[in-house]
């Protein structure tokens, strides 16, 4: 691509003698780049461009745009040019800019796998009724990693090209297995220095069983901790069977034990999304500020393992989720806006994919799907799998999603084979029927496991899909909020940016 | 404050670029400095030998300086101070060039420009900029290492080509302290080649100052009246990112480009984030903007929700905000704390009715090179009171950490040399 450089250095004598808006204009005719769109309410259109920029058009702009009435002196005709959706010149420069732009917000995909999940043990002393997976057991042997299979999956770990990696404690209660978590910190920080990368730790825990020993250990080693917590006491308890009947308290406890040793924030706090939650989103949020957490992520119960087993029990319309989710989002905004700083998670992730040029990487929504390339789960006994769910889909006796064995197959066939190939190629949305031409497609990703669970096969069908459903929706949602005051704008970029309202925006206060 | 004058040359047979001194300067440094004689200095001939030219305001010089080369009857200058480098010539000119005591010198290093902007406060003319840069060199070499920042504009200095990078490298070496900021359109930079060598130089403190005028580039190409001048600056954006120059995204605000500033911003936010900042900039009524100042000026008043919205943006967005020369008594409230003090010393003036105000020596006054135009809603703050103490006080300058070199072009008035 050439551009004349014009008027290099020709100097100009006499007065002052401007050319007018006309001599700059193209006069060519405009052409679209590749866009998305859906009315989205009587008069308006949304439309994403394929870097993930959005406008709203009136539906009577709309219509120029596309019979391509519009005059280049419109406003529309500008915003719409200056966003990259419409181009009228022979330059390649705004195709640059857009592939620039397409290229950034898909940079989470360099470095292959980096969130190594190790279940060091099934075994659990709780009786969660929504678990997919624990056993409460004694037998060590059966249900535990061992030194072997950790010191494999390590070297697995490591083998991912990724510059920094994250290593995520499961299980069961991981704590329960305690010297195998010793050992991995140990082995993956010496692996991470001699081949000159980083290496993250978190554990995932109840910490009913957490001691002063462990947190030292964690302190020292820079390890942090993601507990659970569902909300107040008569949730939390109710969902959270254990001897004693007292999770809630010995959470809460030890959650005070743990920010004095390891500092408030390196302890996070997971909610899982239960029947009885569905009537308290107001409860959670304001126990999640009470236990002064900074973040809560308002997740839906995922539909597998144990899950499915007791879907009767505990299943819920997707619908009363959103309904739960859109009624927590306004607490969270509520408490925000009377100056507690409390980041939702998962808008969080969406509307940094809405608001910003950069990429975000999550390996339960992103295109292709995450599962294998971005995350990989090692299980107690050896066996590697493309993601959580589908280790806990194995655990109900499909091991669909079960990519190899540590101590049978080398890397290249675990990270290589065929399986994880497929896996990739069909949890691409930009192609995948019902995603590819969704307006919400930039922002959004694939969950074949999901697919598989729910509907039999891993490109799932999306007019039927609680998956899609449920992602349109808080889409739109946010979409709403974001245009619906100063006051929410605010909030909202405070969690884009994650920075507390009134420290972005010390002056608004109100 | 003067930063030039004309007085009378004698034995000067050529353009002497001299670092201001005084008598007791030790004889191994003389040949670098200029002997700046008040007129009541105890010197005689034997003090004063090895210099390269005396400067005085005396109309005459005592009898045992008759011979030397000096500048003699220049007045107005008497501020100078030992370690300020000046530019004297056999015509009689006398230019300050270096003030070792402001943050705000800059070589003015190209007279050429490929672009030609409606509002340039620094009209390009024909000029054989080259022919110039051995001076350039020679300053460098004469400035005060300590010296924190630096300015090199134009004209478009990038035009020097080569030059240009000898120059920055010639800064790097003799001012590696030295903050530098380029004043450039950026153009140049649409050659990949070119910002690769200005980023392989790896000048330790170095930022480009760019101005991208609209999010659309017929907009921006008639502000800077020049086709493709868009497609230029925006690769050039993208070749100074990849190699890691920092840059610095100028919107000078006018009649001609307010109304879509907040899609500048968003435009900005989401296309260049990895610039280190961006100067939102009042309008100097000046230079090309004097030939048609009705189709540029506005009242900043007028533009506040534009202005605001487009701040606000950016900063959420995470970049850094500069509002240059704007009088905080103008703008909105919220807007204060992103207000640089960015009047050059040597062009701020405060207007008769800011004598009472209590904010004024944290506000940036107005040009007084504009011409008198300036906002009509400027009115003095009475005593802050306890009430209001609370509402954020505008930044002190200097707190930024940006580089305060920063209204329209280090504009000033040129004689021809």
């Amino acid at each position: 691509m050439t551009i004349p450089l014009t008027q290099l250095a020709a100097p100009r004598t006499g007065p002052a003698r401007f050319r007018g808006r006309d001599a700059f204009r193209s006069g060519s005719p405009y052409y679209l780049l590749p866009f998305r769109f859906e009315r989205f309410s009587t008069d308006e259109v949304l439309l994403v461009n394929e870097a993930g920029e959005h406008i709203f058009l009136p539906a009577d702009d709309f219509a120029r745009l596309t019979s391509h009435e519009l005059r280049p002196d419109d406003d529309a005709y500008l915003d719409l040019k200056g966003k990259h959706f419409l181009a009228d010149s022979e330059s390649l420069v705004p195709l640059e800019l857009l592939a620039v732009k397409a290229r950034t917000k898909r940079a989470h995909l360099q470095g292959f796998t980096k969130l190594h999940i190790f279940v060091v043990t099934l075994r659990c002393e709780h009786t969660c009724q929504y678990c997919q997976v624990s056993r409460v057991t004694q037998d060590r042997h059966r249900f535990d990693m061992t030194e072997a299979t950790a010191r494999k999956a390590v070297a697995f770990a490591f083998r991912a090209p990724a510059e920094r990696i994250k290593i995520e404690f499961q299980g069961g209660e991981p704590l329960l297995n305690f010297d195998r978590i010793v050992q991995i910190v140990r082995e993956a920080k010496a692996l991470a220095g001699a081949t000159g990368r980083q290496v993250d730790f978190v554990v995932a825990s109840n910490i009913a069983l957490l001691t002063d020993d462990m947190l030292d250990f964690f302190r020292e080693e820079g390890v942090s901790l993601s507990i659970s917590l569902d909300g107040p006491a008569f949730i939390h308890n109710a969902n959270r069977p254990r001897p004693g009947g007292n999770s809630y308290e010995v959470t809460v406890l030890n959650l005070a034990k743990a920010r004095t040793i390891l500092g408030a924030e390196r302890v996070a706090a997971l909610m899982t999304t239960t029947r009885l939650s569905l009537d308290h989103p107001r409860e959670i949020v304001d126990e999640y500020a009470r236990q002064g957490f900074h973040a809560i992520f308002l997740r839906s119960l995922s539909p597998y393992g144990f899950a499915l087993k007791t879907a009767r029990r505990i299943a819920y319309e997707t619908d009363r989720f959103l309904s739960f989710y859109a009624a927590g989002l306004d607490r969270v905004i509520e408490l925000n806006r009377g100056g507690y700083h409390l980041v939702e998670v998962y808008a969080q992730l969406l509307l940094r994919r809405i608001l910003t040029p950069y990429a975000t990487g999550y390996v339960d929504l992103q295109s292709p799907a995450g599962a294998g390339i971005g995350v990989a789960v090692y299980n107690y006994d050896g066996d590697v799998y493309a993601s959580d769910e589908g280790r806990m889909l194995a655990e109900m006796g499909d091991t669909r999603f079960r990519l190899g064995n540590l101590h049978r197959n080398s890397y290249a066939e675990v990270f290589g084979g065929e399986w994880l190939r497929e896996l990739v190629e069909s949890s691409c949305i930009e192609s995948l029927p019902g995603c590819s031409d969704c307006v919400f497609q930039p922002w959004c990703g694939a969950d074949p496991v999901f697919n598989y669970a729910t509907q039999g096969d891993i490109v799932g069908h999306r007019p039927d899909s609680d998956f899609h459903h449920r992602n349109a929706f808080v889409f739109r949602h946010l979409l709403e909020r974001y245009r619906s005051d100063e006051a929410t704008r605010r909030v909202i970029w405070s969690w884009v940016r994650g920075t507390p309202s009134d420290e972005l925006f010390p002056e608004a206060k109100t | 404050m003067k930063l030039e004058a004309w007085g009378h040359a004698t034995a000067l047979d050529q353009r002497v670029i001299g670092r201001i001194a005084t008598a007791d300067c030790p004889a191994t440094r003389r040949q670098d400095a200029v002997l700046l004689l008040h007129g009541d200095d105890r010197v005689s001939r034997g003090d004063v030998e090895g210099y390269q030219a005396l400067l005085t305001p005396l109309p005459v010089l005592p009898t045992w300086a008759r011979g030397m080369a000096a500048m003699r009857a220049v007045e107005g200058l008497e501020y100078l101070e030992p370690g300020d480098v000046v530019l004297l010539t056999p015509a009689g000119f006398v230019r300050v060039l270096y003030r070792r005591r402001s943050d705000q010198n800059f070589l003015l290093v190209a007279e050429n420009c490929n672009s030609y902007c409606l509002m340039c406060s620094q009209p390009p003319r024909p000029s054989h900029d080259i022919a110039r840069v051995h001076e350039h060199v020679r300053l460098i070499d004469l400035i005060d290492p300590e010296t924190r920042e630096l300015g090199l504009t134009g004209g478009e200095p990038t035009l020097l080509r080569d030059h240009f990078l000898k120059l920055i490298e010639h800064c790097k070496s003799r001012l590696p302290r030295t903050a530098l900021h380029v004043l450039t359109n950026g153009r140049l930079f649409f050659y990949r080649k070119f910002a690769q060598r200005l980023g392989a130089i790896a000048h330790p403190d170095l930022m480009l100052g760019i101005p991208l005028y609209s999010d659309v580039d017929c907009e921006h190409d008639y502000v800077v009246q020049a086709t493709r001048a868009f497609d230029q600056t925006v690769i050039g954006l993208y070749h100074l990112a990849r190699y890691e120059v920092p840059v610095e995204i100028r919107v000078v605000l006018h009649r001609q480009t307010y109304r879509r500033l907040p899609a500048l911003a968003e435009f900005i936010a989401r296309n260049f984030p990895f610039a280190a900042q961006v100067a939102l900039m009042g309008l100097e009524v000046t230079g090309l903007t004097l030939a048609h100042p009705d189709e540029l000026w506005i009242d900043p008043a007028e533009y506040q929700d534009e202005l605001k919205a487009a701040a606000e943006h950016l900063h959420a967005a995470g970049l850094h905000v500069r509002l240059y020369n704007h009088q905080l008594c103008v703008l909105d409230r919220c807007l204060w704390r992103f207000t640089v003090r960015s009047i050059s010393d040597w062009k701020r003036e405060y207007l008769p009715c800011c004598e009472s105000c209590s904010l004024r020596h944290e506000c940036g006054g107005v040009f007084a090179t504009s011409h008198g135009r300036h906002s009509a809603h400027i009115s003095p703050f009475g005593r802050i009171d306890d009430g209001e103490r609370d509402s954020p006080r505008p930044r002190p300058s200097g707190s930024s950490g940006a580089p305060k070199v920063a209204d329209g072009a280090y504009s000033r008035d040129r004689t021809p040399l």
